[in-house]
């Protein structure tokens, strides 16, 4: 049985990740592709995700919802939800284990979609190309909530003009070949919005989109952020997005979370080299129109190292510049709050 | 819609034609004409033969006429008259002897083909949901086994194996006392009987088939986002697989339908003649054997019309299940 | 805000430690490549081995054979398959020998009946004196791979391992002889339908158009109809008088007919597509040959889909032609086939008294089980999008 049981406290928690391991179990070896991970989203606020693809941001967010399949395994942790009920019925938070849950079983397929959505990095695969965009976002309705297909359909046309998509009405009955990579990406949120999550976790929604289209996405998303109040847990490489998208910040490197903090102080202090690094490679187009000589973008020297391989110590410390040998290579680095509000994992900071 | 279904039935017409030139080419492959071959062997056989028939066969048969315009005259008896010639092997006009035979030919064909459906659609799901667990290789080594094996060489080894073994002699449709009854139940029980083989050894090959083709193209469907995208719906995995890949793997699988009618027809007429059925198989190859070939004419355009109207149907359902196809858009991978 | 992404961070491909095997991967040529992947596909290379085997006994089949195929001996017409012992009666060790056979019929059903005669052992060696032949009609001898030595030639001696037909032939060395028949016309068959094939796909690929599409319509129509019974009716069009080599060719004639069509599908499609890549463009621009673009720059890029295809293509030609001359209007005896063998074993009656006479079968279907398995492997290495 699922871990539920309710706690007295009404705090802002939504999802509150402990120690999350999820590792993949591959013929060449196992992929610790998050190795204990500290998370927690708050209602109402955007929690912007960051790191290389492949440091195990997108694996989290999958764990959250149990969508890691074979040989991928949640081998330990917990991520708890704070379930309040939608109706309305009690303000009391039931809190779920969702890392103990059967990941086919009743308990989190209740969750799926209704309580925590999520929007996916590509537009083009994330819908059936022989069924209808409307067959594809009602059927969440009429299991979640419970109501006839007429209804249905025409929350459906209401959630689609939600998300200003053009002609409504007619989208409901295309396909999905049949609209722009933008709009496809607006049905596919419209999609994850349809029951109205608690949390919407949006894994590099905008990646595939250009320019123009990603800032129209973004605009809207936060606007439906306010509207509904729900938590975004936003997923990308992209720093740029974060400042934009994002209160609170966390950079995750080699499956593991090694900065967290507001997005202010992580922009105007960070401290973890890896953090700092990324922030100095930044192409800054002022810079590289006003200065004469072309200066080459600062590059993180290195490569992120074999994913079968265990590192011992610091995970980044081969790429470090402030690598202290001795520490950073041997002994394994807690998480210390270096502020208040700002957790780092580095020896920098802490008595070694 | 509309546009698309006209111009797949515009496309059926050459490939009708070059089906009746091909078997009129056929026709006239074995040197001398029919009638000549025919006479001569009357003649050596000590029969005197009425100079007034061989002129109004002649004549029938447009056979003092050139080339082009005895096909003429042999396709106009089809499609006019649906009289597709002479047998002179079984003294009967064609239709009489390919007719109902045809018939039961379509009918085994038809209920191996309910066969194959019916188990390799739930198997070549489970075998990809369940991608190398031992059903899985089961599977794939029966299929293997299925697809190496032809069917007349298991229709062989079966009639060995329940004679020997069982002391049944299976072969034929009916048994001796039902041979020519008229259909009564227990004339109806006896042929279930008897039919079941025959349909079972044409299912298997195309069965082997069906499985492979659909584990690879659900394998590949598995693995596309729109089924993480429809679990994270809170779909029930059933649901899941039933309304996303599987919805799109069965495309092909209906696609198949016209090449498992060729495959049934093409393997099935060895199987028949092997086991010695009332089917048209065994017709064939008496007027093969006996260079009777308007007969074999006649059997090769029928059998090449179905497989043409097979493959329009197996068409025409694939494009009212993929929209791809209705709007002209992609091509299906 | 674009301006503002990550640093482009080398990732290894995928997470291979050793980066000279990767560097070794990068420099490896196309056929290594297919090569190295061929080799991880276990059951492609016992087909390969099976399938050498088979092809090097059809190709010695007068040394690998004990007897003569066509050599009929009444005295043993019908014999069942006999059995190797080591140990006789006795339970005393003799190597490797059979008994000798004693010929009688029933009484009442006037079959013949073979009882084994104890006292007389023949032991089985390798390389025995047995029926003179001439190997490929040049070399004469008279040793056989395995057998038993026969004193007079004309009075043999019976070592029969999968019996005889009822005409007294041995079965195992007509099965021998029999492949060089039924797995050259596959081989045959396929070169054939290569030309054709690469031939007509390689015009309509290369010229498109109205040549395109007029090939494409014959192909579709060839592919759409059944293939046996048109097989059925060539092939009976085919004199009866004509000589064995003759009939041979013919039949693999008729077999290829529709065999090219698959492969004129692969050579038009690989054409179309490469047309427009960047390397073929850059080859026109720099003055080549339309002929030199096609042999030198196209065909090199889709050999290796040419190879399966034609593996693929190999299995239905043997099972046309066993099937073609089980009906007996393919390959006719004297020529000896598989197919022609299985003939004899047509009847109900005849198979359940002499079911060794199923043996072809076994033969025909591991050929083609391997050769399914080789074209799975070879598909499978020559996929250049599977690692």
């Amino acid at each position: 049985m699922p871990e539920q049981h309710t706690t007295p406290q009404n705090s802002s928690v939504l999802v509150e990740i402990k120690d999350l391991r999820t590792y993949f179990f591959l013929a060449e070896g196992v992929v610790r592709a998050v190795d204990g991970v500290n998370l927690t989203v708050n209602r109402g606020v955007t929690m912007g995700i960051v790191g290389e693809s492949g440091c195990g941001k997108s694996i989290t967010a999958y764990s959250i919802l149990r969508l890691v399949s074979p040989p991928g395994k949640i081998v330990g942790g917990d991520i708890f939800f704070y379930k309040v009920p939608k109706d309305g019925s009690s303000s009391q938070a039931e809190v779920i284990n969702l890392a103990k849950v059967d990941p086919n079983g009743e308990t989190i397929r209740n969750i799926r979609g209704n309580y925590i959505s999520i929007v996916f990095q590509e537009p083009m695969t994330a819908m059936s190309p022989v069924r209808t965009v409307g067959q594809q976002i009602m059927e969440a309705i009429i299991l979640h909530q419970k109501v006839d297909k007429k209804t249905a359909r025409e929350m459906t046309i209401d959630i689609l003009a939600r998300v200003r998509m053009s002609n409504p009405e007619r989208v409901v009955d295309e396909y999905p070949f049949q609209l722009s990579g933008g709009m496809r990406q607006r049905a596919v949120i419209a999609m994850a919005l349809s029951c109205r999550p608690q949390l919407l976790i949006a894994d590099e929604p905008t990646t595939a989109l250009d320019v123009t289209t990603e800032a129209q996405i973004l605009k809207l998303m936060r606007e439906l952020q306010e509207e509904l109040g729900m938590g975004i847990m936003y997923i990308t490489h992209n720093l740029g997005v974060i400042a934009e998208m994002a209160q609170e910040v966390a950079v995750m490197y080699l499956g593991r979370v090694v900065e967290k903090t507001d997005v202010k102080e992580l922009f105007f202090h960070p401290l973890h080299p890896y953090t700092q690094a990324l922030l100095t490679s930044i192409p800054q187009l002022r810079d590289a129109l006003t200065r004469q000589e072309k200066s080459r973008l600062n590059v993180i020297k290195g490569m992120v190292p074999d994913p079968y391989a265990r590192l011992k110590g610091c995970p980044f410390h081969p790429r470090c510049p402030v690598m202290i040998s001795g520490v950073c290579d041997e002994v394994e680095v807690p998480e210390i709050e270096a502020a208040p509000g700002h957790m780092v994992r580095c020896h920098l900071y802490t008595s070694h | 819609m509309v546009n698309y279904i006209l111009m797949r039935l515009l496309r059926m017409i050459p490939q009708v034609l070059i089906i009746s030139v091909l078997a009129f080419i056929i026709i006239q492959l074995p040197p001398g004409d029919f009638l000549t071959e025919r006479l001569n062997r009357l003649r050596a056989s000590g029969y005197t033969v009425d100079e007034a028939e061989v002129q109004r066969l002649t004549k029938m048969y447009g056979l003092d006429k050139p080339m082009h315009l005895q096909y003429l005259k042999w396709i106009t008896n089809i499609v006019t008259k649906g009289d597709f010639g002479y047998s002179f092997v079984f003294s009967k006009p064609v239709n009489e002897i390919i007719g109902s035979r045809m018939g039961m030919t379509f009918f085994i064909a038809f209920l191996a083909f309910v066969v194959c459906w019916s188990f390799a659609i739930p198997v070549g799901i489970l075998v990809a949901v369940k991608q190398y667990s031992v059903v899985d290789y089961f599977f794939t080594f029966l299929g293997f086994i299925g697809l190496a094996v032809p069917g007349f060489l298991l229709a062989l080894v079966l009639m060995y194996v329940s004679y020997s073994w069982f002391g049944l002699k299976v072969g034929g449709l009916f048994s001796q006392e039902f041979q020519t009854a008229p259909w009564s139940w227990a004339r109806f029980v006896d042929f279930l009987k008897h039919i079941w083989l025959p349909v079972i050894i044409l299912a298997i090959g195309g069965t082997a088939n069906l499985i492979r083709t659909l584990r690879a193209t659900m394998l590949d469907e598995l693995r596309k986002q729109y089924v993480t995208v429809a679990r994270a719906k809170g779909l029930s995995e059933f649901k899941v697989l039933m309304l996303y890949p599987v919805r799109i793997a069965i495309n092909p699988i209906v696609s198949t339908f016209g090449w498992l009618l060729v495959w049934f027809f093409s393997g099935g007429t060895v199987v028949e003649i092997v086991l010695n059925l009332d089917t048209a198989g065994p017709v064939l190859w008496r007027a093969l054997m006996n260079q009777d070939m308007y007969t074999a004419g006649a059997y090769i355009v029928i059998i090449g019309t179905l497989t043409a109207l097979g493959s329009l149907i197996s068409d025409l359902m694939l494009a009212a299940l993929d929209p791809r196809i209705r709007f002209g858009g992609l091509e299906v991978s | 805000m674009s301006e503002t992404t990550m640093p482009k961070v080398e990732v290894p491909n995928n997470g291979s430690p050793v980066i000279t095997k990767d560097e070794a991967f990068y420099r490896a040529s196309q056929w290594q490549l297919v090569w190295w992947k061929f080799r991880r596909h276990k059951l492609a290379q016992l087909a390969m081995v099976v399938l050498s085997i088979f092809y090097l006994i059809a190709i010695f089949a007068e040394v690998v054979s004990p007897w003569d195929p066509l050599h009929r001996m009444k005295e043993y017409a019908a014999m069942p398959p006999m059995k190797i012992y080591f140990f006789d009666y006795n339970g005393n060790f003799r190597g490797p020998f059979v008994y000798n056979m004693v010929f009688g019929r029933d009484p009442v059903t006037l079959r013949p009946v073979y009882q084994i005669d104890f006292n007389t052992i023949l032991p089985v060696k390798f390389f025995a004196k047995g029926d003179p032949y001439k190997l490929w009609g040049l070399f004469s001898w008279d040793r056989h791979l395995i057998g038993i030595d026969q004193p007079d030639i004309t009075k043999p001696y019976p070592f029969f391992l999968l019996g005889t037909d009822s005409l007294g032939r041995d079965l195992l060395s007509r099965i021998f002889f029999g492949g060089r028949i039924s797995l050259t016309v596959g081989l045959i068959g396929v070169a054939l339908s290569f030309i054709f094939g690469l031939l007509l796909g390689g015009v309509a690929g290369f010229f498109g158009g109205v040549v395109d599409e007029v090939i494409m319509r014959i192909i579709d129509v060839l592919i759409s109809l059944p293939q046996i019974p048109l097989w059925m009716s060539l092939a009976a069009a085919l004199p009866q008088d004509w000589p064995q080599l003759r009939t041979y060719f013919f039949v693999t004639i008729i077999l290829s007919i529709f065999g090219w069509t698959s492969l004129a599908r692969t050579v038009r499609g690989k054409m179309l597509s490469m047309r427009e890549e960047d390397f073929v463009m850059a080859a026109r621009l720099d003055g080549e040959s339309e002929w030199s673009i096609i042999t030198r720059y196209m065909l090199p890029g889709f050999a290796s889909y040419i190879i399966v295809s034609l593996t693929i293509s190999i299995p239905g030609m043997i099972l046309g032609e066993t099937s073609l001359s089980f009906l007996g209007i393919g390959l006719r005896a004297p020529t000896i086939s598989w197919g022609v063998m299985l003939q004899d074993a047509q009847t109900i009656q005849t198979v359940s008294q002499l079911p060794w006479l199923l043996w072809p079968t076994v033969f025909v279907v591991t050929a083609v089980l391997m050769f399914n398995f080789l074209g799975d492997g070879l598909r499978d290495a020559a996929d250049p999008y599977v690692t």
